[in-house]
């Protein structure tokens, strides 16, 4: 028999397209040539500079800290919409309650970053709070949205759950919150975690939302990047972002594998 | 005397003056605009291994979670060893369940999934080690504790269900089709082996199923239902034997039915006329009044097969149109003259000579006591 190329080859010429970018970006953050463009063989100063660079590790670190704390509240929250929207109403108010939830997913960011805006001016007038715009303000705004992106991770995993496993432990015994956290909550346990993992990625990744609602001395690495490149792309950055694709490699890896173990 | 001792004893029910263990008294449930429960009233006798056999949709697993807790009756009373469970939920009923999925924790092991009733309990872990040790011994199931459920096979994790659900020692034990999942084979073990556990530990079962056969194995005692409501309730025998309704006749096991109006009602016999089958001889029922529309209820087993024609009460000509050889028995498709087809069943013990086969002129007959008389 004949064997078709055409999917060895298809796939061949995906996946060059999806990484030959990356790939180079790799290799040209370690050019030792001031222009970008010119390539001048193989050195690490740039990684030195970078880690003396008192802008972006500052920077790093406000983007670590916003996605850290806004993906765990967006998480406990967004748990607890999946659940209102899977147990508790009538069919058709949940509808429309699934459907509010998630429109921040379909949501233009300029318009949920404006509005957010906004709202934090509004605030600052009415209430004197939050009094500042400033790293709070964007981990309030990352919440916002994170929260849609687990409440539909989380629901579509408790939708699929046998509701008899809960009643099971119920049976036996435990009480709604007993059966919440020996039953329920190890159940969607890998939900949770992918969850988390997406609003980290979402959080991290965020420049329009971040742009509108941050204030002086709250500049999140994607502000940084993006205002350092309108000056000119600098090899540095090259370093950044190979760091960033390392560091969200071995984040993907060790999920995989804690999922793995889960499953057995 | 001895014998009516006896009986009063393991069947309770035939007394009348025996305490119900459980009653439910006139309980209905109305989701929206359908009632799924119809007035429903049953009590049911400590020790018994009681099923509750149905079509789907017939309202049987809607009964046995109010009775677990987990459906609130729209009206009427349970009443579970004197106490009325009105208002208390599952987790602190006297009852435990035994889900059609199984519903076991996918996360915890075997050992754990069956300890998890008495440590929530406050059973020292221990004891309830000690306690869960031994109920996967009587399951079969001692060299499995480790295990997660997913490593199981079907059977096996059945088996697992029914401990989980045994430890507590529960005053009743609500099983939903608990041999559903089971292939044909493991299926029938696994009856016999139910009825063992119930007896050894002398609690008192409440089984769901559809499957009649499965109903007539493992029961003391069957309700039937259909639309809501139970239809009848009875020994299996009893349910077999005397149906009390079409319903019922054609539900439980496989019969011929013949409808036709009441003619002439002597002492020991009556006649029924104008039916597929021409005017058949039967044994009288009271109440009947002439012209009235009955049914004749013909189990296949009742009805012998012969080539000539005999001399018992009915005897009509018809012609084979099929015969399906299953080992034990054989089964016969019978057309007569009005085109009906009728089933009769032979156990092959019973043929001598030249078994009858394909398209041969044959004639069926039966006596008088055979069929039952149907009014509804």
């Amino acid at each position: 028999m004949r064997r078709s190329y055409f999917l060895p080859i298809a796939a061949l010429v995906g996946f060059l397209f999806l990484y030959i970018p990356i790939i180079s970006l790799v290799i040209y953050s370690f050019n030792d040539s001031k222009l970008v463009t010119v390539w001048g063989g193989w050195t690490t100063k740039w990684y030195g500079e970078l880690f003396r660079d008192p802008q972006i590790l500052g920077a790093a670190w406000i983007s670590l800290k916003i996605g850290v704390i806004s993906a765990t509240i967006a998480t406990i929250l967004g748990t607890i919409a999946a659940l209102v929207l899977t147990r508790f109403g009538k069919v058709r108010v949940r509808g429309l309650l699934t459907g509010m939830v998630t429109a921040p997913l379909v949501m233009p960011e300029v318009i949920t970053g404006l509005s957010l805006l906004l709202l934090f001016v509004a605030m600052e007038i009415a209430l004197g709070w939050p009094a500042q715009r400033g790293v709070l303000t964007i981990t309030i705004a990352h919440i916002t949205f994170c929260m849609a992106y687990v409440a539909v991770v989380v629901q579509s995993r408790l939708v699929d759950m046998d509701d008899s496993i809960e009643e099971a432990a119920a049976d036996l015994g435990a009480k709604p919150v007993r059966v919440f956290f020996d039953i329920t909550l190890p159940m969607i346990a890998p939900a949770l975690i992918s969850g988390w993992l997406l609003s980290f990625t979402l959080s991290l990744d965020d420049l329009v939302i971040a742009s509108f609602v941050s204030g002086p001395g709250s500049s999140t690495l994607p502000m940084v990047i993006f205002s350092k490149v309108k000056l000119g792309v600098s090899p540095d950055i090259n370093a950044l972002a190979t760091l960033i694709i390392l560091f969200v490699a071995i984040g993907i890896t060790g999920a995989w594998f804690f999922m793995r173990k889960q499953l057995k | 005397m001895a014998d009516s001792a006896i009986a009063a004893e393991t069947k309770p029910w035939r007394s009348g003056t025996a305490e119900p263990f459980i009653r439910i008294q006139n309980i209905s449930k109305i989701f929206g605009d359908f009632t799924a429960v119809d007035d429903v009233s049953l009590d049911i006798y400590k020790g018994e291994l009681f099923c509750l056999l149905g079509g789907s949709g017939c309202g049987k697993s809607t009964l046995l979670r109010m009775l677990a807790g987990f459906e609130t009756p729209t009206q009427g009373s349970i009443t579970i060893d004197g106490q009325n469970v009105a208002g208390v939920p599952a987790s602190e009923r006297p009852t435990n369940m035994m889900f059609q999925s199984y519903a076991l924790f996918p996360h915890m092991s075997v050992e754990k999934n069956v300890a998890y009733g008495l440590l929530r309990e406050g059973v020292p872990k221990e004891q309830a080690m000690a306690r869960t040790a031994e109920m996967l011994n009587l399951v079969k199931l001692g060299n499995f504790a480790k295990r997660k459920p997913h490593q199981l096979s079907g059977g096996q994790q059945q088996r697992v269900a029914l401990a989980r659900a045994l430890i507590k020692q529960p005053k009743l034990l609500l099983l939903d089709e608990p041999l559903g999942a089971l292939d044909k084979k493991l299926r029938e073990e696994t009856q016999f082996e139910l009825i063992r556990i119930q007896e050894s530990l002398g609690v008192t079962f409440i089984v769901v199923t559809h499957d009649q056969e499965e109903a007539m194995t493992l029961s003391t005692r069957i309700g039937v239902m259909n639309e809501g409501k139970i239809v009848q309730v009875g020994e299996p025998e009893e349910i077999y034997e005397h149906p009390n309704s079409r319903f019922v006749a054609d539900f439980i096991g496989t019969v011929n039915l013949f409808q036709g109006r009441v003619d002439v009602v002597a002492p020991n016999e009556m006649r029924i006329t104008g039916t597929e089958a021409g005017d058949l001889i039967t044994k009288p029922i009271e109440g009947l009044s002439a012209k009235q529309t009955v049914s004749l209820a013909l189990r296949p087993e009742r009805i012998s097969i012969s080539r000539e024609a005999t001399s018992a009460a009915n005897c009509i000509p018809g012609f084979v149109e099929e015969v399906a050889y299953l080992g034990n028995l054989s089964i016969y498709r019978v057309n007569i003259a009005s085109g009906k087809t009728i089933k009769v069943t032979l156990s092959n013990l019973d043929i001598e000579g030249e078994p009858i086969t394909w398209h041969e002129d044959v004639f069926l007959s039966w006596n008088a006591g055979s069929g039952v008389v149907l009014t509804t």
